[in-house]
């Protein structure tokens, strides 16, 4: 199919990308990588005045370290990520997830901020940044706010971006002597993930410190299975795989129903664990 | 006198050599010409509105701001056409009671899938018709739906075309030898049901047509993305009421058929219909979204099987029972009747069975049509069949190869009839198992699985004998009193500085046809092949012919190439000995020029020769024929079909816990004749793996209850990608058939009819420790769970 007909302006800076934005109005959209926008223009499932393409906004993209945390600019590309040093010592989760979404050319297109404001809940990258306590940097005509990535996924495709707000960065402490993994089912490299999990935790023996266990593929947003992690810290991982049944309440799809999904959810909790204790 | 292709070190030898394509640097490099490239002055694009329902009254369509949008030209439906195209019934007169109902190129007041086009918008530019396909209003009346085919029959269920009675469209039962016998006195008797996932082939190019009607020539061009530009033209002729001499069809490069392209669809009627009434040139390339229910679909067989073993591992009997839902209407002109046939025809096929008794019963139903697509009917019947070897197998607790063993046909035992009726005038059954087992090294094989196993490590090996149908006579079609031609045609010219020219009425879809016409031709006459050009696909041009189907581009339009190639070196033979004061049998041609044949001396270029036949003809003999062109036919005549055999062996893990297989290596040897070029016919069976393979594991168009199709996205309907497919090994055992000189059968067929049953048998062979067994295509993780006890069965088993 072919789009609908739409307005392009290409924004020289923040400021300018906001004031184009005003002028298009609500309903236009902002052009990251365009990996999953413009399919979707092309399919005519979505439809917008005006697309305002930020990809040449200076430093929006690149990962910086500030202290504790690292800086990841919302337009830093998926390929970026997999193979930048700061990232895989401060946020190893962020690159074993990015060679796991689709494709070379996709990586090599898509950005993380376009994909945790598209809010796919299938997606990756918003499980990693709520598991990794990331707090999401955004920028609207009042200025600038921060949100807890942990607030910041609301529903399928909903976020609590503001109107005329734009996400800029992503700060994510860094890890410490924590260790995390990222691991899913899909049928093909490359496809939304039947059911996946982001471990991130302080191993210490048969105890996971301070677990996080975050699951994608089985909600409308990155689903916390907090029963299970509080079990992990006790060292207990019979009962965390128990305390799933409560933690997580998937609806069935194209890829399972609800009991595939649970039962997946518990093999891949396990494999998470083997692969943090093997680290 | 004829060539010993046997012979391996003879001059020109292309025929059995990998020599490049000539066009695949030129498709590589992006300067292939396909449809959507072709601009003409005055194009107009054409979008369709679809049903959105899967049966429904359409009440009315209100076009008022659809054509008020800048750039929409005009607005077609249903009514609009009826009486530029006329409606369209596709039955075939040797499949003994079948029936179908007229189709319209745009429904006429019913919509009877979803997918199914209701009305055209005509535009500046394809997005705008988009703009105005969305603007339409149309008054759908939802009608109740058919969606199941087991219950397409029960007389509750409504019947979809009023005047047919039912919903059945054809049944037959073909039934050789004492099956009440052979099941009371087996041994074992074992039964299973099997279900064929259905799917659609998804072609890299989609569907894609331009046509041209000038009123001026009373002519129409379609520049068509097809295998068989003759039926198109015959049937465009046909349903435009024009004569077939002022329909021509020109077809360019093509992005992959796999038999998508080789029907008539009601989209490319209207498109041409539409340039008809405005006289201007229509272009329709079917989107990757559409095509999912607008393309044909196939596969949708339900199987019952029962087969009889005495205790010294005997077949003695197959009982099958095929139901297949085709959608609302056959499809023209093919007929959707075909597949089911197929099956009847097919199952048993590799082995020997004193009694065999199988019945296909083709219903209708709302869902896309399905017809022909690649391996019609085989990886349906193998699956069945090796399903059941298998089975029985256990039952006997014996290996299955050394089933197979005691059952295949003999390799001695040629000519052949099977119990199912199909005549085989040479396969090598055994000889091909004795390779596929020292190729894979089966015995290791078996004993790594059994020490994996040890380990918690679930491997399994699946094994399928196949036959393939290839070559096909006028008994497929044109006795149905369908014009699809089973005889295909090359005329091979040479022109003044002894460069070659093929002109054939088989197509080149993208696998390399042209490739081996190439070869064929140059080995033939003589010549190198840089030398050859080939120009398929244009009716205007080439001889009369069927075009790509059934595996017979190189069997039948590979023969009908090489005899027009040794004909027209006779000719040349004939002036050059005219010329050199010479006799014909003292010369040949040999690299590109006339050679002494006892010496081998090069006695004159053939751009000597061609130089004074056009233009010095003066100074040979005025009675010397001197025809530098020469065009032979041919067609298969002992038999209604050149069968060709293989097997195939797929090894696979299987995570217990998460369902997942892990396709780990896959064998194939397989038997197609003559080899013309080893690379191409190893792409064609590795591709047609490919695509068994997902069949087998990724591929289903998943309908709900009210017959919407639910993953018609290239996001949820999953086709196989390289990173998940195995190493492929491929083998060949050569049984010419003595049909042709060149002996050559098809191979394009092979990979899709069996890896299906290798893969489900190696699944099965995998979790045997645990009791479960799959026969539901495609195998997805939770299938496999299911029958592992440990998620629900997801189709409510």
């Amino acid at each position: 199919m072919k789009p609908a007909q739409f307005a392009y302006a290409r924004a020289k800076d923040l400021p300018h990308a906001l004031a184009l934005w005003a002028e298009a109005g609500e309903d236009a959209q902002i052009l990251a990588g365009g990996q999953s926008l413009i399919a979707g223009l092309g399919l005519r499932l979505a439809d917008t005045p005006a697309l305002i393409d930020i990809n040449h906004v200076p430093d929006l993209a690149g990962v910086t370290e500030s202290g504790d945390r690292i800086r990841i600019g919302a337009m830093t590309r998926h390929a970026e990520l997999a193979r930048n040093p700061l990232v895989a010592e401060h946020a190893p989760a962020i690159a074993e997830a990015a060679p796991l979404i689709a494709h070379p050319a996709i990586q090599a297109r898509g950005t993380i901020g376009g994909s945790l404001a598209y809010a796919d809940p299938a997606a990756e990258f918003p499980a990693c940044v709520v598991a990794l306590d990331a707090e999401l940097v955004v920028q609207g005509q009042g200025g600038e706010r921060r949100i807890p990535a942990a607030d910041f996924f609301l529903g399928l495709y909903e976020t609590a971006l503001e109107p005329f707000e734009l996400l800029t960065a992503i700060e994510i402490p860094k890890a410490g002597r924590r260790r995390q993994t990222v691991q899913e089912l899909v049928r093909r490299h490359g496809d939304y993930a039947i059911v996946g999990i982001v471990l991130a935790a302080d191993v210490q023996g048969d105890t996971l410190g301070a677990a996080k266990v975050v699951y994608f593929g089985v909600g409308d947003a990155p689903v916390v299975a907090e029963g299970a992690a509080r079990a992990l810290e006790q060292g207990d991982v019979s009962a965390a795989l128990k305390a799933l049944n409560d933690d997580l309440d998937p609806p069935g799809d194209l890829t399972g129903g609800p009991e595939t999904k649970r039962h997946l959810a518990r093999v891949i909790l396990q494999r998470a664990i083997n692969a943090l204790r093997a680290q | 006198m004829t060539i010993d292709l046997n012979q391996v070190d003879r001059p020109n030898s292309y025929i059995g050599k990998t020599v490049p394509r000539p066009n695949a640097r030129k498709l590589v490099e992006g300067r292939g010409q396909y449809v959507d490239d072709v601009h003409l002055p005055r194009t107009v694009h054409v979008a369709y509105l679809r049903s959105p329902y899967a049966h429904a009254r359409i009440n009315g369509i209100n076009a008022d701001a659809a054509k008020a949008i800048p750039g929409v030209l005009r607005v077609f439906t249903g009514h609009d056409l009826k009486d530029v195209c006329t409606p369209w019934v596709a039955t075939l007169d040797h499949l003994k009671g079948m029936k179908s109902a007229p189709q319209h190129a745009l429904a006429v007041d019913r919509a009877m899938w979803v997918g199914e086009p209701v009305a055209a918008v005509v535009a500046e530019s394809r997005a705008v018709a988009e703009d105005g396909a969305a603007a339409l209003e149309v008054d759908f009346e939802p009608l109740p739906v058919v969606a199941d085919m087991e219950t397409a029959l029960d007389p509750e269920t409504p019947v979809l075309h009023e005047e047919l009675g039912d919903n059945l469209t054809f049944t037959r039962t073909h039934e050789s030898g004492d099956l009440a016998d052979a099941f009371a006195s087996a041994a074992h008797v074992v039964e299973e049901t099997f279900h064929t996932g259905r799917h659609t082939g998804v072609c890299l190019e989609p569907r894609s047509i331009l046509a041209d009607f000038n009123r001026s020539e009373n002519q129409l061009t379609l520049y068509a993305a097809t295998q068989a530009p003759h039926m198109i033209q015959s049937s465009f002729a046909k349903h435009l009421d024009l004569p077939e001499g002022k329909v021509r069809v020109i077809c360019g490069d093509v992005g992959g058929s796999y038999g998508i392209k080789v029907h008539i669809y009601p989209d490319e009627m209207a498109t041409a219909a539409i340039s008809r009434v405005m006289g201007r040139p229509v272009k329709f390339i079917a989107d990757r979204l559409e095509s999912f229910t607008a393309d044909i679909h196939a596969r949708d067989h339900r199987v019952k099987a029962r087969m009889a073993v005495d205790s010294n591992g005997k077949i003695t009997a197959l009982e099958i029972d095929d139901l297949t839902g085709i959608g609302p209407y056959s499809v023209y002109p093919r007929t959707s009747a075909i597949e089911g046939n197929q099956v009847v025809n097919l199952c048993g096929g590799p082995y020997d069975l004193a009694s065999y008794k199988a019945t296909t019963t083709v219903v209708m139903q709302n869902k896309a049509p399905m017809c022909q697509y690649r391996a019609v009917g085989h990886p349906i019947a193998c699956a069945v069949t090796e399903g059941m070897v298998d089975l029985a197998a256990e039952a006997l607790g014996m290996d299955p190869v050394e089933l197979r063993r005691r059952n295949l046909v003999p390799d001695d035992a040629y000519p052949y009839t099977a119990a199912s009726g199909m005549k085989f005038e040479g396969l090598s059954h055994h000889a091909s198992l004795d390779k596929l087992l020292e190729t894979m090294g089966y015995d290791d094989l078996r004993r790594e699985q059994q020490a994996l196993r040890d380990k918690g490590v679930y491997r399994g090996i699946g094994i399928a004998s196949f036959i393939e149908l290839t070559n096909p006579s006028p008994f497929m079609y044109g006795i149905g009193g369908a014009r699809i031609s089973a005889q295909d045609g090359a005329t091979v010219r040479m022109d003044p500085d002894g460069s070659l020219v093929v002109l054939s009425g088989v197509t080149e879809q993208g696998q390399g046809t042209e490739g081996m016409l190439a070869q064929v031709v140059a080995e033939s006459v003589g010549v190198p092949m840089e030398t050859v050009k080939v120009i398929t696909g244009d009716t205007q041009t080439t001889p009369y012919g069927g075009g790509t189907w059934a595996s017979r581009g190189a069997g039948i339009g590979g023969a009908a190439a090489f005899r027009a190639g040794r004909a027209l070196r006779d000719n040349i033979i004939q002036v050059a000995a005219a010329m050199l004061q010479s006799t014909p049998d003292a010369l040949d041609i040999i690299d590109g020029a006339i050679k002494d044949r006892a010496t081998g001396e090069e006695r004159m270029p053939l751009a000597e020769l061609g130089r004074i036949v056009y233009f010095r003809g003066d100074t040979l003999p005025k009675d010397l024929d001197r025809e530098m062109v020469a065009t032979r036919h041919y067609i298969t005549s002992d038999y209604p079909f050149a069968f060709t055999n293989g097997i195939q062996a797929s090894l696979v893990e299987v995570d217990v816990e998460t369902g997942f297989v892990k396709l780990l290596k896959h064998w194939c040897v397989e038997d197609c004749g003559r080899v013309i070029n080893p690379q191409l016919v190893d792409e064609q069976i590795r591709g047609g793996i490919v695509q068994g393979l997902g069949g087998a594991l990724y591929e289903e168009c998943v309908y709900s209850e009210e017959g919407q199709l639910e993953n018609a996205n290239m996001a949820d309907y999953l086709v196989p990608m390289a990173s998940e497919m195995p190493d492929m090994v491929i083998g060949h055992v050569e049984t010419p058939t003595q049909e042709s000189e060149l002996g050559a059968k098809g191979a394009g067929e092979a990979g899709t009819a069996g890896a299906p049953a290798a893969v489900m048998n190696a699944i099965n062979d995998a979790i045997r420790p645990f009791g479960g067994r799959v026969t539901r295509m495609p195998f997805t993780p939770e299938r496999v769970l299911a029958v592992l006890g440990k998620v629900p069965d997801p189709d409510g088993r």
